[in-house]
């Protein structure tokens, strides 16, 4: 009775975790093996890298700024807004910039991977590329894939040297605080496990934004409307994939590299 | 008379020798009643087949499952002598190559030019930039397009993206053609250009070919006509004569009801084929 539409789901559900392993599985596998498209990952590297940095400058600067603001409100309750350069430093390290980039890029490239596949598949591109004896799998996927982990890890650092400069300018010019102060304490408080912390989860987020927006778009059926549903779902699933991800890696890293 | 019959070109007779494409009680379904039923017949060399059949009786799948784009349920196919229903996807790309397939649309990479388009498996092999150049000039001289070589498909008419997708079936010399609905969606005089090109490849090339259509019309010019290369158009056939390379299949329901030659074709008694062809 109503058991019926939760097993539909259920059995979907794992059909769909099943598809996409199987899907990522290849991807990877591809790169091992001959031919590798090196001329398609370069053009996504610029896609993915060159054509996010606007984005992610502009939002690990301000992300870096409110958090600056927000932190020193708080800490001037307790009369230690000079540690505000340490907590700025430390959170953009080591959680919002990775995250944030993730979600950004998530936005853009998860989408357009999304439609630009899905778009070849309604239009039969990618049934004339088979037809033609050209592996899609190889050919679109695994160099969206290796662009994205790549690009992922370069912009995070962006992210977060950005972030810091926000902060640093926010604390300066608005909260008319000793910038060197800001300074120091940001340098002196960052410690290898922040850093290992904070660029392995976009190495992570990488795969996500690519192997969930390219899986949704190959697995497209439904003409446009199909293009704009497989545009959503690559969208939301890796923004929720990239947070849930980001809180189990969160998890395993403190116990690997406690605070110190 | 005379005339008529210093004019008729040499007319192979069908093609002895393996099947290029073979069908054995091939069926497929997808979540409801099944695409094709039991479905056999051969592509001999030469032989170019006509497939016909109302919209949605599973003409498509039918020329995807050639060239293994789709798998059947059961039933076995064979591509030049080699089943192709128990490969891998890997060990299917070498065998594509060797067939052109032309799509409904064209199936045009809308990212790329109509020179990459048309190049796209020579610029895969690493084929030097010249010879590709050469070649796909010959391609699109072949289809009447010469001038639109850094085109872009967006930029093409319909018919135009129909011819440059044959131009790009031609480039890797196929040893089969698969033509999906290549007039379909196109003015009269359009298609009849594209019909002329198909005819064109049969006769200059002698590739086999299948070709699918709903219209009776371009099934019964292409039986009717042969391409003059002295003249560079297509000339109709002596009254009477018919191309013995050009022979006929139908669907019906995913069933094929029908797989013989014109003059089979016009004297069935099948109620469908008589309603179809009527």
């Amino acid at each position: 009775m109503a058991i019926g539409p939760i097993e539909r789901t259920a059995k979907d559900f794992v059909l769909t975790v099943q598809e996409y392993s199987l899907f990522a599985y290849r991807a990877v596998l591809n790169l091992f093996r001959p031919p590798r498209y090196w001329t398609d990952f370069l053009i996504q590297c610029n896609i993915v890298g060159v054509g996010s940095t606007a984005i992610v400058l502009l939002s690990g600067f301000f992300t870096g700024g409110v958090l600056a603001l927000q932190s020193a409100a708080t800490l001037s309750e307790f009369g230690a807004t000079a540690v505000t350069g340490r907590f700025v430093s430390t959170t953009m390290i080591r959680e919002l910039g990775p995250v944030l980039t993730g979600i950004m890029v998530a936005g853009r490239n998860a989408s357009s991977m999304a439609s630009e596949l899905g778009s070849m598949v309604v239009t039969e591109q990618i049934d004339a590329m088979r037809a033609l004896g050209v592996d899609p799998m190889r050919k679109l996927v695994t160099p969206r894939l290796f662009a994205c982990i790549s690009m992922l890890f370069f912009l995070t650092i962006l992210a977060d040297f950005f972030g810091i400069v926000g902060g640093g300018f926010v604390t300066v010019f608005m909260n008319h605080q000793n910038g060197t102060q800001y300074l120091s304490m940001a340098w002196e408080h960052i410690h290898l496990p922040d850093i290992v912390q904070g660029l392995v989860k976009p190495l992570f987020s990488g795969f996500i934004i690519a192997s969930v927006g390219c899986f949704y778009g190959m697995r497209t059926t439904g003409g446009t409307e199909g293009v704009g549903r497989s545009t959503i779902d690559a969208v939301v699933f890796s923004s929720v994939i990239i947070i849930f991800t980001d809180f189990l890696l969160t998890q395993v890293l403190l116990t690997l590299f406690p605070p110190l | 008379m005379e005339n008529s019959t210093a004019s008729t070109p040499e007319l192979d007779p069908p093609a002895l020798g393996a099947p290029v494409v073979e069908f054995r009680h091939v069926s497929i379904a997808f979540d409801g009643p099944p695409v094709l039923q039991d479905v056999s017949f051969t592509v001999s060399p030469n032989e170019t087949r006509i497939l016909l059949g109302p919209a949605g009786v599973g003409k498509s799948v039918l020329l995807k499952l050639i060239n293994g784009l789709m798998r059947p349920d059961s039933g076995s196919i064979f591509l030049f002598g080699q089943e192709i229903t128990t490969m891998t996807e890997e060990e299917l790309f070498p065998l594509r190559t060797r067939t052109g397939m032309v799509f409904q649309e064209g199936a045009l990479f809308d990212s790329l030019t109509v020179r990459d388009n048309v190049a796209y498996q020579l610029i895969q092999e690493r084929v030097p930039e010249e010879e590709i150049d050469r070649r796909v000039h010959q391609a699109l001289t072949f289809v009447e397009l010469d001038n639109t070589f850094y085109f872009f498909p967006a930029s093409l008419s319909g018919g135009m993206r129909r011819r440059v997708a044959i131009a790009r079936a031609l480039i890797h010399q196929p040893e089969l053609i698969l033509y999906d609905s290549p007039t379909g969606g196109l003015d009269p005089i359009t298609s009849t250009t594209i019909i002329e090109l198909v005819m064109k490849e049969r006769d200059v090339f002698r590739i086999p070919s299948l070709l699918v259509t709903h219209r009776l019309q371009d099934a019964f010019t292409l039986c009717s006509h042969y391409f003059d290369s002295a003249l560079g158009h297509m000339v109709p056939l002596p009254k009477g004569q018919t191309d013995p390379n050009t022979t006929f299949l139908m669907l019906e329901e995913g069933r094929l009801i029908f797989d013989g030659s014109i003059h089979d074709l016009v004297r069935s008694q099948n109620p469908f084929v008589r309603e179809f062809i009527e």
